[in-house]
C-alpha cells in the first residue's frame, strides 16, 4: 500500500498546497467547469461559494477524484493527481449526507480508514478515542449511527475524515442539514478545528454568511468560472464584478456616467474623487444598504455623497430595520440601520423627507456587464 | 392527548374532548374497513382450508382420531427422502439464484434510470408469461433431441445427447429461471437505497474498489439478498409444476408427493399430514431467518 510508510511519521502532518490549472468538465453542451485556474495555499481554509449549479461541487469532486474532468491539471504540491484513483489520493472528505456506514458503530466508522492503512489495533483504538475527543463525542464510540442526532453524525463524519491525518480536507456543505443555531456553533468549531489540524481545507457552500465567517479566502464561482478569489473582507468590500456584488451581501446597483475628465456621476452627483479609465459597458455604483446613513443637518460633500429623497417603505426586522427611499425619478435606495435606541434612526415613516449619506470611502464601483 | 389526567385542573381541558375522541375512533374504523374485504378473503381461502387440512390430518378412514398419518411419515423412508429432496432442490435453486441474481441486480442498480428500466423489463417479461409455458419451453430446449443438445453436438462439444432434463439438472435450471425475479426485485430495491456517497466515502477513506464493495456495498445489500433468498426458498418448498414436468418423476418434492397420494390412494388424511409438516417446516425456516437476520421492509414491511 502506497501510504504504508507514512504511518506514524505523520504525527503532525504537513499540509499540502493544491494547484489547479485549466480544469474543464462538460456535461453535454454545458460547461460545469470552464478552464478553472486556482491555487490553494498549504494550510489555508478556502471556500468555494456559488449558487446551485455553479460548478462548486463538481470542482470539489474533481479534487477528491470522484469525477473525471475533460481536461486540466490538479497537483497536490508537485504531484499530479488528475489520473490518480480516489482511494490513493489520501484526502479526507465530509459529505453533505455524511455518508456514515450504517452497518458499523461510531468507532468502527472512524477506524475504517485506519484499518485500511494497516494501523495496529492498539494505535487504532487510541487514535479513534483521540478523534472522538476532538469532536467532543468521547464515550459514544459503541453507539450505532442511527442512535445519533444530526449534529452528532456530523461530528462523526468529521472525525472519520481527519483521523487518518490527511493533508487535504474537503467538505461538501457539511452543515446544511443542521438547524440555524447548531450550524452557527459548528461554523466556529470547524474553524477552531482547522486551526488545530492545520490542514489545507476546501469547503463548499452556497451560504455566503458561512463563507464569510469561516474562510481565509473565498473563491466565488458562477457558471463554471471563478468570479473572484479573495479574502472575505475584500470580496465584500471590493467585489470585482456585478455577480459577486449581487451574490454576496445586499446591494443596490446604480448606473454611472463618466465625464470627459474621467469622473463618474450618478445623475448630477459626483461619485468618485479620482479619475477612472473608461470601461466597455460603463461603470456601476454598488451601495451596501448598511453603509448608508441618515444625514443630520448639512453634510460635507467632499466626504459624503448625499441623496435626498422620500421614505417609501419602512420595515422593522428585529436586529435591523430597513427602509426604501425614493431618490431620483424611478430610483429607490435600500437603507439598513441598527435598531438600538442610540442609533436614533428607527423612526423613518413613509412620506418623510430624508437625506441619505454614503461616505466616499464606502463607494464601490464595478465595471458593468452590459 | 391524555384527557383523563387533567380532570382536576378545570373543565377547559375537556372542552369537546368526547366529540374529538369519537371522531378519532370513527376515522380509525373507516380506515380499518378498507381492509375488510381482504381480511374476509384471507379467512375464507387460507385460515379455513388450512384449519380443515389440519383437522383431516388427524382423522382416519372411519372418522376416528389417529396419529397414523404422521407415524407413517416417520416409518417409511420415502417420506424422509421427499423432504430431503425438497430442501435440497430449494436450497440449490436459491444458491443458483443468488449467484446469477446478485451480479444482475448490481448491474441494474448501477445503470442510469432509463436503462435500468429497459433491462428490468427483460427480467420481468418472463415473469408475466405463464409458468406452464416457460416450463414446457425449457423441456423443448433441454430434451434429448432438443435445441441445446442438437447445437452442442453440431459444434462438437459432446458426441451423444446428454441428459439435461427429467432429472435434477433440468429441475434446477427451470426453477432457477422461474425464481430469479423473486430474488432480483428485492435485492435491486435494497441496492437502489444504498447512497452513492457510501461508495465515494469508502474510496475516499482509502478502500480500493474491491474492498469498498466487500466492506461497504455488500453488507448494505445483505438485507435485500436475505429477503429475496427467503422468498425464493419458501416458494421453492411448495413448488409443484416445474419439478413435476422437468423432474420427470425422478425429483419427488413434497408437492409432487401430495398429488401422488391424492391421485393414487385418494387418502386426504395422508396428504393433509404432509401439507401440515411442510407448512411447519416453512414457518420454522422463516422464524430462524428472522432471528438471525434483521429482516427489513422487503419481507415484513418493517422499516
Amino acid at each position: 500500500m502506497a501510504n504504508h510508510n507514512d504511518n506514524g511519521a505523520l504525527k503532525h502532518s504537513t499540509a499540502l498546497p493544491i494547484h489547479i490549472q485549466g480544469l474543464t468538465k462538460k456535461y453535454g453542451d454545458l460547461y460545469a467547469l470552464d478552464s478553472v485556474d486556482l491555487d490553494i495555499n498549504s494550510g489555508e481554509f478556502l471556500t468555494l461559494l456559488g449558487p446551485s449549479g455553479s460548478g462548486k461541487t463538481t470542482l470539489l469532486m474533481a479534487i477528491a477524484g470522484f469525477n473525471r474532468p475533460d481536461a486540466g491539471s490538479i497537483r497536490f504540491d508537485k504531484k499530479e493527481v488528475i489520473l490518480m484513483p480516489p482511494h490513493k489520493r489520501d484526502v479526507g472528505m465530509v459529505f453533505q449526507s455524511y455518508a456514515l456506514f450504517p452497518h458499523m458503530s461510531v468507532a468502527e466508522n472512524i477506524a475504517f480508514p485506519l484499518k485500511l492503512r494497516g494501523v495496529s489495533p492498539k494505535e487504532c483504538t487510541a487514535r479513534v478515542a483521540e478523534a472522538l475527543e476532538t469532536v467532543q463525542l468521547s464515550g459514544l464510540g459503541d453507539r450505532g449511527i442511527d442512535q445519533l442526532s444530526g449534529g452528532q453524525q456530523q461530528r462523526v463524519a468529521l472525525a472519520r475524515a481527519f483521523v487518518f491525518r490527511p493533508r487535504i480536507l474537503l467538505m461538501d456543505e457539511p452543515l446544511s442539514a443542521l438547524d440555524k443555531k447548531l450550524r452557527e456553533r459548528m461554523q466556529i468549531e470547524l474553524k477552531h478545528l482547522h486551526q488545530k489540524l492545520g490542514v489545507t481545507t476546501v469547503y463548499v457552500t452556497h451560504d455566503q454568511r458561512e463563507a464569510l465567517t469561516m474562510s481565509d479566502r473565498i473563491a466565488v464561482i458562477n457558471d463554471g468560472r471563478l468570479a473572484q478569489v479573495d479574502t472575505p473582507k475584500a470580496i465584500y468590500n471590493h467585489p470585482a464584478n456585478a455577480f459577486v456584488a449581487d451574490f454576496i451581501g445586499e446591494s443596490t446597483m446604480l448606473p454611472l456616467t463618466r465625464d470627459e475628465s474621467g469622473y463618474l456621476y450618478f445623475n448630477d452627483r459626483r461619485i468618485t474623487d479620482t479619475a477612472v479609465k473608461d470601461a466597455p459597458n460603463g461603470w456601476s455604483l454598488v451601495i451596501r444598504p448598511e453603509r448608508l446613513y441618515v444625514v443630520d443637518g448639512e453634510a460635507d460633500t467632499n466626504q459624503v455623497v448625499v441623496f435626498d429623497g422620500t421614505v417609501v417603505e419602512s420595515v422593522f426586522q428585529g436586529e435591523t430595520a430597513f427602509a426604501l427611499v425614493a431618490i431620483d425619478e424611478g430610483t429607490e435606495l435600500s437603507v439598513r440601520f441598527g435598531t438600538s435606541s442610540a442609533a436614533g434612526t428607527g423612526s423613518l415613516h413613509p412620506g418623510e423627507q430624508v437625506s441619505i449619506g454614503l461616505l466616499r470611502e464606502d463607494v464601490i464601483i464595478i465595471p458593468r456587464d452590459r | 392527548m391524555n384527557c383523563e389526567g387533567g380532570m382536576e385542573s378545570g373543565d377547559k381541558r375537556l372542552l369537546n374532548a368526547k366529540a374529538l375522541k369519537a371522531q378519532e375512533i370513527k376515522e380509525q374504523w373507516t380506515l380499518m374497513s378498507l381492509a375488510g374485504p381482504t381480511l374476509l378473503i384471507i379467512v375464507l381461502v387460507i385460515f379455513i382450508p388450512v384449519g380443515w387440512l389440519f383437522y383431516l390430518s388427524f382423522i382416519d378412514g372411519d372418522g376416528q382420531f389417529t396419529l397414523e398419518h404422521y407415524r407413517k411419515m416417520i416409518e417409511y423412508k420415502s417420506y424422509a427422502r421427499t423432504f430431503v429432496t425438497t430442501f435440497e432442490v430449494s436450497l440449490l435453486t436459491t444458491l443458483i439464484c443468488i449467484v446469477i441474481g446478485y451480479p444482475l441486480a448490481y448491474f441494474l442498480a448501477l445503470l442510469p434510470a432509463r436503462w435500468s428500466g429497459i433491462f428490468m423489463l427483460a427480467v420481468l417479461l418472463p415473469f408475466w408469461t405463464s409458468l406452464l409455458v416457460r416450463t414446457y419451453a425449457w423441456l423443448v430446449l433441454l430434451q434429448r433431441k432438443g435445441i441445446l443438445n442438437d447445437f452442442g453436438q453440431h459444434i462438437g462439444l459432446w458426441d451423444s445427447p446428454i441428459k439435461l432434463v427429467h432429472n435434477m439438472t433440468g429441475t434446477l435450471i427451470g426453477m432457477a429461471h422461474i425464481m430469479l425475479p423473486f430474488l432480483v426485485l428485492p435485492l435491486y430495491g435494497a441496492m437502489k437505497k444504498i447512497d452513492q456517497n457510501m461508495m465515494y466515502a469508502a474510496s475516499n477513506l482509502g478502500a480500493s474498489p474491491v474492498k469498498a464493495f466487500w466492506q461497504v456495498y455488500f453488507p448494505l445489500s445483505l438485507p435485500g439478498m436475505v429477503a429475496g433468498s427467503l422468498i425464493v426458498f419458501v416458494l421453492c418448498l411448495g413448488f409443484y409444476v416445474t419439478p413435476a414436468v422437468l423432474g420427470g418423476g425422478r425429483v419427488i418434492m413434497v408437492a409432487t408427493q401430495i398429488t401422488a397420494i391424492l391421485e393414487n390412494q385418494f387418502n386426504w388424511g395422508s396428504a393433509s399430514a404432509l401439507g401440515v409438516v411442510l407448512l411447519f417446516a416453512t414457518v420454522v425456516v422463516l422464524y430462524l431467518a428472522a432471528r438471525f437476520f434483521k429482516l427489513d421492509a422487503a419481507l415484513f414491511g418493517k422499516s
